[in-house]
């Protein structure tokens, strides 16, 4: 049995690894709105395989061992087959609008990425259904190679590249199904084909073949189709990939928000794309300023015209561009923030001579830090806080970052800013501006309320805004702005043709000047945000502009339904820039989930003998549907509630659903005790578990952001230790109320039970995604609190029956 | 023989009721571009000028998509021509070139060839159009496109854009075909007093505003942002 036991670690841990590095490969030739998909599609795969194995037990339980190592085999060519497949499904995100076709590859996409999984969850379901007096200690390593896979994989993704950690996955896999397979009597064909396998794995792989093909419309696509243009390093880490590219012949001029009147022309710079995408400059800096000169003529510039020699905090430093704009615009001190290690290494270590040793002039800092927590935790107060512009317009443009948690533009953020500004400092965010105006008007309300909840009775007398084409940027003043600062700001941006949006006490006629839109719709629309009509605008407005929250941190989402048939009428006259599609595209992947579900999972089950007590189908399949749909609530809205904490979604998927997995694998070995010691009493044990569920989710839903604040500060490693325990009581409740459901049923309806599995199945996959669209439109309390309503009306119509 | 013959005759006939689908499809095409004019029109003009009209009725619009796109050559969106590049809405391509006002004697500079059509658009408006394009395959197939389509007042090379075209300098109007992060100052120098230059800003396929710059007769820059679509009041009811 040992054989089995680590097979089933194995394929358990590569199963999880896979999900983690397909999210990651998936955001690099993609955009991030695949993440959700991609965890539908492993419990699509989990469902389909348990509905499979009930179909076809009678001929599977005596070939067990063939199945497992037939199944371990193909799940690790499929790994290696649909990440090559998957990729050359012609895909476009972008075109979604305009062509049809595009549904018909996204669902391609999803039904190749489905295989995989099916035959993970086939080895593992296989061990569960012909080896149940092992149950338990399968369960074990399955879950122990949960914990396992996820740790392996963000290590991995430290250490080398996404495809050689692929190779690792599948080579983890086919090592489960020679493990096994070596118990049966020879059978030629499986052997010579794990032996042709493995060569190929380790050998024989082309790596062209396992290359990763950026969607061409990504600027790093995009950069590398012009003339004599060179990637001259890539580095990668579950926080990005990060290629270096040089244009010799049309050299990058990366220069946001550049007035018109400038004479300058910025210096030969590097692109440092993220993911393909999210193009930052490093820009050659010899330590002559004047080179550097275009650096006074951006919007950005503005709040140095208002300070003198500050003290400036950078948040996203990026490539460093926005180190040098401080810089060159006169601060004294600067601490610099940036995530990502390997991009401060770039600025610091590999391109130091082209930067001009940057990071190496005494009066810089770099922080390599998450911006947010760095914040949090600084005891010092700076001059000025600079939220860098990281994003392309390309990605923000189309709205593929609608789905993108954004820790930086909440409320609870903004307050973090602005206490931590010295009096009289200042906070500036730029941001590209659209048209009708999203981003610029969402932060101003964001910021409107944090100053409010900081007890700034008239938040108007802080703010200043300016436009250039675009670009905004916004200042949040740590005190009244004087008039002395209001004059230098008109004055600043009468010089640049940059438009004044707001200034305190700005006439109308000083708005709209230069840049000239149909309507002041920026004047008009703060001046409205701070009027005593805010909620009503906010309410009538087109586009959700409501600030965003940490409970609700979905800055880049402006889509409200009810202007969705208005704006579908406009697409094709002009209007297509109106629509977010990554929110769209969750939409149609909730559809596929829901008809794939209905036909992989549910569907085949007609063929299982359906015979069990009256009234058992409905209430019990309405108990393990409610359960389905209610874990995956929790798990979902917690991973999204964690990127917060652990810095990266990445790192928050890893920790998150193994940390549930393991510990409800835990709760789901306890439920039998649980079970006697409800009888004893007289009381449902599903009422006890939901109960638990219900105590720890309310306790978290009012702990959790204090106990964030608290200890964000704290390194990567010790939070994700710390997260995992803050996991785990949760997640042993939750792990309960199933089985004790199928406890149930083996004895009173065992024929039930494919039907419990496969219902159960079909919820969580639809779940994953539904989760998303309602944390997105209402938030995450209001997701745990319907989750625990979920679990509340599960016990509830199970009482009679489970007791 | 007769075979040949028979084949000669089903392929003429063939190519002619394809050029007479393409050409119905483009008027259709037309009428629907009319129409949202009429429908979504920031301006004061209620339709596009029957000059833009006119070439926009000329030129084939499927002779500048790749072979698997031309069924859909006539639809009124944005279309893939390879190396991550579109041809654009044609209801975009007639707002951009109305909006700078092209006169007979103009000479005109285009900032990204991509597959041509906008160039070939300008060429039937205006006296020369120059047009530089980065990518080199996209620069050769424009060139041999428009070349044996017959559009000998348009010159292509292949160069950085952002340094304008020099020595034809300076321009009546200049068309930059997508939104780079800051217009090139060096463009602003070549455009005349009275001169225009257009760029649409956004994404490849969703284009959000147009910017129109103006230099005025006293070298004053004046600049507009033009919504693609004229969006009904913003905080109305719905």
């Amino acid at each position: 049995m040992r054989a089995l036991f680590f097979a089933t670690l194995l394929v358990s841990a590569a199963a999880i690894a896979y999900e983690i590095l397909l999210m990651r490969v998936l955001s690099i030739v993609q955009w991030h709105h695949f993440a959700y998909m991609i965890i539908s599609l492993a419990l699509l795969g989990y469902g389909a395989s348990g509905t499979f194995i009930a179909v076809n037990k009678r001929w599977l339980e005596p070939r067990f061992d063939l199945a497992f190592a037939a199944s371990g085999l193909l799940f690790s060519i499929a790994m290696i087959a649909c990440f090559v497949l998957g990729q050359r499904v012609p895909f476009n995100a972008l075109e979604i609008v305009w062509d049809p076709r595009q549904l018909i590859s996204l669902s391609v996409i999803y039904l190749v990425f489905f295989v995989p999984f099916f035959f993970a969850a086939c080895c593992i379901g296989l061990a569960f259904t012909c080896r149940k007096s092992f149950v338990s200690r399968i369960y074990f390593f399955d879950l122990l190679g949960a914990g396992l896979g996820a740790v392996l994989i963000v290590g991995l993704l430290f250490a080398r590249p996404p495809q050689d950690a692929l190779i690792v996955l599948a080579v983890l896999a086919l090592v489960a199904s020679i493990t096994v397979g070596v118990r049966l009597p020879p059978r030629k064909a499986l052997i010579a084909m794990q032996i042709l396998w493995l060569g190929a794995l380790l050998f024989g792989m082309p790596q062209n073949l396992l290359g990763m093909r950026l969607s061409e419309y990504k600027g790093l696509s995009q950069a590398m189709q012009v003339v004599d243009s060179e990637v001259l390093t890539a580095s990668s880490s579950p926080l990005g990939l990060l290629t270096v590219v040089e244009s010799p012949q049309v050299p990058f001029r990366h220069a946001p928000g550049l007035s018109f009147n400038t004479r300058f022309v910025p210096p030969e710079q590097l692109a440092v794309f993220t993911d393909g995408d999210s193009i930052s400059a490093i820009t050659r800096f010899d330590g002559d300023f004047s080179a550097l000169a275009y650096l006074g003529d951006v919007t950005a510039a503005l709040p140095y015209q208002l300070l003198s020699e500050p003290h400036a905090l950078i948040l996203g430093a990026g490539g460093g561009s926005d180190v040098l704009l401080a810089l060159y615009n006169g601060a004294a001190r600067i601490d610099a923030v940036e995530l990502n290690p390997q991009m401060t290494a770039l600025v610091r270590d590999t391109y130091a001579d082209f930067a001009g040793h940057l990071y190496q002039d005494s009066r810089i800092t770099v922080h390599t830090k998450e911006a947010r927590g760095f914040v949090t935790q600084s005891k010092d107060h700076y001059d000025l806080i600079h939220v860098g512009l990281l994003d392309s317009f390309a990605a923000s443009g189309s709205g593929l970052q609608a789905l993108n948690e954004s820790y930086l533009y909440t409320v609870e953020a903004i307050r973090d800013y602005v206490q931590h500004t010295a009096p009289g400092g200042m906070l500036a965010i730029t941001r590209w501006l659209k048209l009708p105006p999203r981003d610029s008007l969402k932060l101003v309300a964001t910021v409107i309320e944090a100053l409010r909840k900081e007890g700034v009775a008239d938040p108007g007398r802080q703010l200043a805004l300016i436009r250039s084409w675009n670009t905004s940027t916004l200042l949040v003043k740590n005190g009244d702005f004087t008039a002395n600062e209001i004059e230098v700001i008109r004055e600043f941006s009468r010089s640049h043709s940059f438009d004044t949006a707001f200034y305190p006490s700005m006439p109308a006629s000083d708005a709209n000047r230069f840049n000239i839109l149909a309507q002041a719709y920026l004047y008009d629309g703060v001046s409205a945000l701070l009027g005593n009509d805010a909620d009503d605008f906010v309410a009538r407005y087109k586009f959700h502009i409501a600030p965003a929250t940490d409970n609700r941190p979905y800055f880049f989402h402006f889509l409200k339904w009810s202007a969705l048939p208005e704006f579908m009428s406009l697409i094709r006259r002009g209007g297509a820039g109106l629509i977010e599609w990554g929110y769209l595209i969750l939409m149609a992947t909730l559809i596929q989930a829901t008809i794939a579900g209905a036909v992989l999972i549910v569907l085949p089950l007609s063929r299982v003998k359906r015979s069990w007590p009256h009234g058992i189908g409905t209430r019990m399949g309405g108990y393990f549907f409610l359960l389905g749909l209610a874990f995956l609530f929790i798990e979902i809205a917690f991973i999204q509630k964690f990127i917060l904490f652990l810095s990266h979604p990445l790192y928050s998927v890893a920790v998150v659903l193994s940390g549930f997995l393991v510990f409800a694998g835990v709760g789901s070995a306890y439920s039998g005790r649980l079970t006697q010691k409800a009888r004893q009493k007289e009381r449902s044990p599903v009422d006890v578990a939901v109960a638990g569920i219900s105590a720890i989710a309310l306790l978290y839903l009012v702990l959790l952001p204090f106990l964030f604040q608290q200890l964000i500060g704290l390194t990567d490693s010790i939070k994700m230790l710390f997260s995992v325990l803050l996991i785990a009581p949760l997640a042993f409740c939750m792990g309960m109320p199933f089985p004790i459901g199928l406890s149930r049923l083996a004895d009173g309806a065992p024929n039930f039970i494919p039907w419990a599995w496969g219902i159960n199945g079909f919820a969580s996959v639809i779940s994953a995604s539904l989760a998303t669209l309602l944390a997105i439109q209402f938030g995450f309390t209001t997701v745990v609190l319907l989750a625990l309503g979920l679990y509340v009306t599960a016990a509830s119509i199970s009482r009679n029956y489970i007791r | 023989m007769k075979y040949f013959v028979c084949v000669f005759l089903l392929l003429a006939l063939t190519a002619h009721a394809d050029d007479t689908d393409y050409a119905s499809a483009r008027m259709a095409m037309l009428t629907e571009v009319q129409n949202y004019a009429k429908l979504a029109r920031d301006t004061d003009d209620a339709t596009f000028n029957d000059d833009v009209m006119r070439a926009l009725a000329t030129v084939e619009r499927h002779e500048f998509v790749p072979e698997s796109e031309k069924p859909f050559a006539y639809e009124n969106h944005p279309l893939p021509i390879g190396h991550g590049q579109t041809i654009s809405q044609p209801y975009i391509v007639a707002l951009m070139t109305e909006l700078i006002d092209a006169k007979p004697d103009d000479v005109v500079l285009e900032i990204g060839t991509g597959s041509g059509y906008q160039a070939a658009i300008l060429a039937k408006l205006v006296n020369h159009v120059y047009s530089i394009e980065i990518i080199e395959a996209l620069a050769d197939q424009a060139r041999e496109r428009l070349a044996r389509l017959g559009y000998d007042n348009v010159t292509t090379k292949l160069s950085d854009g952002y340094y304008g075209w020099e020595e034809h300098a300076p321009f009546d109007a200049i068309v930059v075909t997508a939104a780079p992060s800051h217009i090139p100052p060096p463009l602003i120098q070549q455009l005349k007093p009275g001169g225009r230059l257009v760029v649409p800003v956004g994404g490849r396929f969703m284009t959000q505003q147009l910017l129109l710059i103006e230099k005025t007769e006293d070298d004053e820059i004046i600049t507009r942002q033009i919504a693609a679509v004229r969006f009904v009041p913003l905080t109305g009811k719905h």
